[in-house]
């Protein structure tokens, strides 16, 4: 019995051990191959970094290729919007290295994939920057995933390429922001509506840091406006089921619905919208989350509703049909959408700015953004220095039968990024 | 000889179910000796605390601190679910209530002496909740981790437990509360950072996050916590009352007519264990650098038992062993096959509860024949 | 008046989806206590048929009725290859049932993701469904009446066969005492097996009733299967006239609630309710009458 007593506890240490041997084991090549790499790479950053200040042609990439990470979620809720977006970086990337390379360096692309889990970014992000010494990270997509991964990349003083739509009141040294700022799509639809003569306005949103901060905008330009908020409804991002509060929106009666909901909530909120007998001709609705790809999958003819962004497929341009021709002809029949443009056009202004900085390093990089361009699909963007935004053109565009959007309204011309709005006089953070 | 056709009464289905196939906790004669233990802890804790330091890159070592944080809320289930045998479907409730703890405490760090939040001048208007307050102090958080799931728990449990509330009906009550709890969190976002969760923090208790000597000594902390909390549930699981734990499981019916409560025996599993998940979340938070509600739910919770069941729950290394394997396969296995990670994990359950429901812990048992001995029930 | 309406008849609605998820729960778990974590994807696979129907036959009206049945066979047809490869192993210890299922869900959730995509697949809404009527000045979406309709449907004629049939009578004779009614020389075993059958058809005519409110995408059980679990232990398990009453006052609760608060505290709220509810009636609303212990 004694001999048995001790013997459990020991078969267990000797599991144990095997356990670790196999961890160990399995994680050998990769691991300690790493951890070697890494540490003679990272005492050549070191001296590289030191020199760099005296030494200015040093470039901070060694060989003939530059890799450069792809973070988005391939597994998890957010699968499907975040695989556009790397379908067009790695477009971006393959048209680029036919073009020769950054700085007639290859591109080597490091893919990862962030599991719909902002935890699971900042250790993805972390992986890419530390263990892989990436030049740059292109990725990310809600609000939660950037928020993650901004203190990584702070602290190993990245780069990180954002390419959606956000809720602005954000601008690090380390990440560019190539979708829109609130000012940028949240005010362009709101001066549409304007325009419209809109006079009543129903917000409707998902319980969600950007619905939020968008409505607390959009609830302060409106009083400017003249427009009177009457009903502000928020649902969970985990729920579908918009039946009682589209019943408040029937009650209202707005002239407009401003959607700020996010993902597939949308489904729900557009059918309980369907069903209670409204439409484009009694509460239109303007969507800042719903584009080329959303629109078919609502299991209701959107035909007459409007969205905001800064690009559409039907945008007119010769840089535009050249990235739809290419986009289609490597993915087959697909719409092209805004946050699918912007992180295609992160990618490209990424190189544009390392070619005019003739450096990767990270202070080099910031130091050349400013004013830097690309004649990108959307229309002509431009970098802002101060605050790692881009200038972009706002448009308003009207679903038609094909569900392609037709635009009905424009900026005119790009618009200066602000994301803390600061030149808008009415703008109250604290209020 | 696989029992098919089921012969239990099932007319009672509040009854907690003896877990037959799972080895009996230890069927000792004498509760004193079972050092064999010992040797293990000593073996983890020179793996863990020599061997990982030395030889795993700075990136590797977070990610395994980080396994560490969620092991220590796993021993937490191992004690709740192995021996007391409350599934415990909610542990993100009380994982959460540590590590929200101490990422307030972080937040205000970073916001300096008078500061408030950033996401509370960004998103609301600059106002800090009174409740925010006293978590300037970084002595008040530490009690505050330990405290606030210990009093949750207590009243929880004693509501929950008091009411005879077992088996399905207790795990289902316990995963109601860690959606509730998800939910709470997105609901407020003005007061506790909503679904994007607390992030952005430059400090811990005054140590900066980015020096690599801090980040070392985090996983050193968690690590150590790792086998302090061994050497607690094996001092625990040997005791008299390791052994009411498990008679309880076992037989809470004879337990009561012996004169004692099975309630009050249960709910102090319960409540060390939601300590033991606090004391995971707020290790978990310095280290990774972010809590979100998505943390906390349901699922976060789930896979924390998946963890324990396939560690093996009634083992004392089993939890821990088990949290490490799902993590490390978490980001390794999924950095090659992405969607294959969600079947594999899927099957995993499956497979462990229906074919090695002692985990993989039972494998060593029954290959050194200690094959067991019927459940006395 | 509209105030009280509103959220009454929404409300109802939603009760009535939440029936329909917790039938299948409250037969499997009453008769076996078997905890199928698995029974949302039932209801996920019961909306991509009526997606799959709608697909093959183009109208939309014909094709929503036409659904039920495939949808109830298909789920139903799921349910017994569960019970086959998973369930039926672990009847001595129906609490691992539950992590089991879990990892059911998982790999259906996945399958289906690899399948249709994770965006999800449009369900059209029939024309004669995109009607209104007027309830005290309330436009009441038909949809809703028919979910409620389909759900009093589903719940006749399941009591029907429970309380008329010699089938029903074995159920309810297994559920109240499986020994004795061994002894009787009924066949538990296959009871089981149809019980499963009939609890997942149900929940993929509930499915079918889902794809109408929102969209068909792979995680639509998850957000389902908890609160029908608390709509059945607060019914009482294995008690028809319980789940039905809890399920009503759970919809009706968060519709009020969603009303006067948000969508978010609604769910909160109710959840804090129910919780409080059992610990005051740990039996549930209802209990049958057994003659164990406890």
């Amino acid at each position: 019995m004694r001999a048995k007593r001790v013997l459990q506890p020991l078969v267990l240490v000797l599991a144990l051990a095997l356990f670790a041997a196999a961890c160990g084991g399995s994680d050998e090549p990769e691991a300690s191959s790493a951890t070697e790499t890494a540490s003679s790479e990272s005492t050549t950053t070191e001296t590289e970094t030191e020199t760099a200040s005296e030494v200015s042609d040093d470039i901070c990439v060694e060989g003939d290729t530059v890799k450069l990470g792809f973070l988005n979620s391939t597994s998890g809720v957010m699968a499907i919007s975040e695989q556009t977006v790397r379908d067009s970086l790695t477009l971006a990337a393959e048209e680029i290295n036919a073009d020769g390379g950054i700085l007639g360096k290859q591109i080597e692309v490091i893919e990862e994939d962030g599991q719909s889990e902002p935890t699971i970014f900042a250790e993805k992000i972390n992986k890419l920057l530390t263990e892989d010494e990436v030049a740059a990270v292109f990725g990310g997509w809600t609000s939660a995933s950037r928020k993650a991964m901004l203190p990584v990349v702070e602290g190993a003083n990245g780069l990180l390429f954002y390419p959606v739509q956000y809720e602005g009141l954000e601008a690090s040294p380390n990440i560019y922001y190539t979708g829109a700022t609130t000012n940028q799509q949240i005010i362009p639809a709101m001066d549409f509506l304007a325009s419209e003569g809109v006079e009543t306005l129903f917000l409707a949103g998902s319980d969600y840091v950007f619905p939020r901060t968008a409505n607390k905008i959009i609830k302060q330009y409106a009083e400017e406006l003249g427009i009177e908020i009457v009903g502000e409804e928020y649902v969970p991002l985990s729920s579908d089921d918009w039946t009682t509060q589209v019943a408040k929106i029937a009650e209202a009666q707005p002239d407009f619905v401003f959607n700020t909901i996010n993902g597939s909530s949308n489904v729900g909120f557009i059918k309980a919208y369907d069903e209670a007998g409204l439409g484009p001709d009694n509460s239109p609705i303007i969507s800042v989350s719903i584009a080329e790809e959303e629109a078919p999958s609502m299991g209701v003819d959107l035909t007459g509703q409007y969205a905001s962004w800064n690009y559409f497929q039907s945008v007119q341009s010769d840089t535009n049909s050249t990235f739809i021709e290419a986009f289609q002809a490597k993915y087959g029949d697909r719409p092209t959408s805004d946050p699918m443009q912007a992180a295609y056009v992160g990618l490209y202004l990424y190189r544009n700015i390392v070619e005019k900085a003739e450096s990767f390093c990270v202070e080099a990089v910031n130091a050349a953004s400013d004013g830097v361009t690309f004649d990108a699909p959307e229309g002509l963007v431009t970098i802002d220095g101060s605050n790692h935004h881009i200038a972009k053109t706002g448009v308003i565009g009207q679903i038609n039968a094909d569900n392609q959007f037709d635009i009905v309204w424009t900026s005119g011309e790009p618009i200066e990024p602000d994301p803390f709005l600061e030149d808008y006089a009415w703008w109250d953070p604290n209020s | 000889m696989t029992a098919v056709v089921p012969e239990t009464k099932v007319t009672d289905v509040t009854a907690a179910d003896p877990p037959p196939e799972i080895i009996p906790a230890r069927h000792r004669r004498s509760p004193v000796k079972d050092y064999g233990a010992l040797v293990g802890i000593a073996v983890l804790a020179a793996i863990l605390l020599l061997w990982a330091p030395s030889s795993l890159s700075s990136f590797r070592l977070s990610n395994l601190g980080r396994y560490c944080a969620l092991a220590l809320a796993s021993m937490g289930i191992g004690l709740a679910w192995g021996r007391g045998g409350m599934l415990v479907l909610g542990q993100g409730v009380f994982f959460g209530l540590g590590a929200y703890a101490m990422a307030m405490h972080m937040k205000l760090e970073v916001a300096g002496p008078e500061g408030v939040p950033d996401f509370m001048t960004l998103y609301g208007d600059g106002t800090m909740p009174v409740w925010w307050e006293p978590f300037r102090s970084g002595t008040f958080t530490v009690f505050a981790i330990i405290f606030i799931p210990a009093v949750v728990s207590l009243l929880m449990g004693w509501a929950i437990l008091k009411r005879r509330v077992k088996g399905a009906y207790f795990a289902i009550l316990t995963q109601a509360m860690a959606v509730a709890f998800a939910v709470l969190l997105e609901a407020t976002g003005k007061e506790t950072g909503g679904f994007n969760g607390l992030n952005t923090f430059s400090t811990v208790f005054g140590y900066n996050l980015f020096d690599p000597e801090v980040k070392q000594n985090l996983y050193r902390v968690a690590a150590g916590l790792v086998i302090v909390f061994l050497l607690i549930l094996w001092q625990l699981y040997r005791s008299r009352y390791g052994e009411l734990l498990v008679a309880t499981r076992d037989a809470e019916e004879r337990i009561r007519f012996l004169g004692y409560d099975p309630a009050n025996i249960k709910l102090v599993a319960f409540v060390t264990a939601a300590v033991m998940a606090a004391v995971g979340g707020a290790m978990f938070v310095p280290i990774v650098g972010i809590i979100s509600p998505l943390d906390v739910g349901a699922s976060a919770s789930i896979l924390l038992v998946a963890g324990v069941a396939l560690g093996g729950r009634t083992s004392l290394f089993g939890p821990v062993l088990g949290a490490i394997a799902v993590g490390y396969g978490r980001s390794t296995l999924s950095e090659s096959f992405p969607t294959q990670w969600t079947y594999f994990l899927g099957g995993l359950f499956v497979v462990v509860i229906l074919l090695l429901p002692g985990g993989v812990a039972s494998i060593g048992s029954k290959l050194a024949g200690l094959r067991k001995r019927e459940v006395l029930t | 008046m509209d105030a009280l309406t509103t959220p009454f008849l929404t409300g109802t609605a939603t009760g009535a989806i939440l029936l329909m998820a917790a039938l299948g729960l409250t037969l499997t778990f009453g008769q076996m206590g078997v905890i199928n974590m698995a029974n949302g994807e039932f209801l996920m696979v019961g909306a991509y048929v009526a997606y799959l129907t709608q697909q093959v036959i183009s109208s939309a009206g014909v094709s929503i009725i036409i659904a039920i049945p495939i949808a109830f066979v298909v789920a139903g047809l799921l349910g017994l290859v569960l019970e086959a490869t998973v369930i039926r192993w672990m009847y001595d210890r129906p609490l691992d049932t539950l992590l089991a299922t879990v990892g059911v869900a998982l790999v259906l959730q996945q399958l289906a993701k690899d399948i249709f995509g994770a965006q999800g697949d449009p369900v059209v809404l029939p024309g004669w469904l995109d009607a209104r009527i007027n309830v005290f000045g309330y436009e009441w979406p038909l949809r809703q009446l028919f979910t409620i309709l389909l759900a009093v449907a589903s719940l006749a004629l399941l009591n029907a066969l429970l309380r008329y049939t010699s089938f029903g009578r074995r159920i309810r004779a297994t559920v109240q005492n499986r020994q004795l009614a061994e002894t009787q020389g009924v066949p538990t075993r296959n009871v089981d097996r149809m019980t499963f059958f009939l609890g997942s058809g149900l929940a993929g005519v509930g499915g079918v009733a889902i794809s109408l409110i929102s969209g068909t995408n792979p995680t639509l059980g998850t957000s389902y299967i908890i609160p029908a679990f608390l709509v059945v232990v607060l019914g009482g398990v294995g008690q028809l006239k319980g789940t039905v009453l809890a399920a009503w006052g759970v919809g009706v609760a968060t519709a009020f609630l969603t009303d006067w608060t948000s969508g978010s505290m609604a769910q909160v709220m109710t959840f804090a309710l129910v919780v409080a509810m059992l610990t005051l009636r740990p039996q549930g609303l209802f209990t049958v009458r057994t003659r164990s212990l406890a």
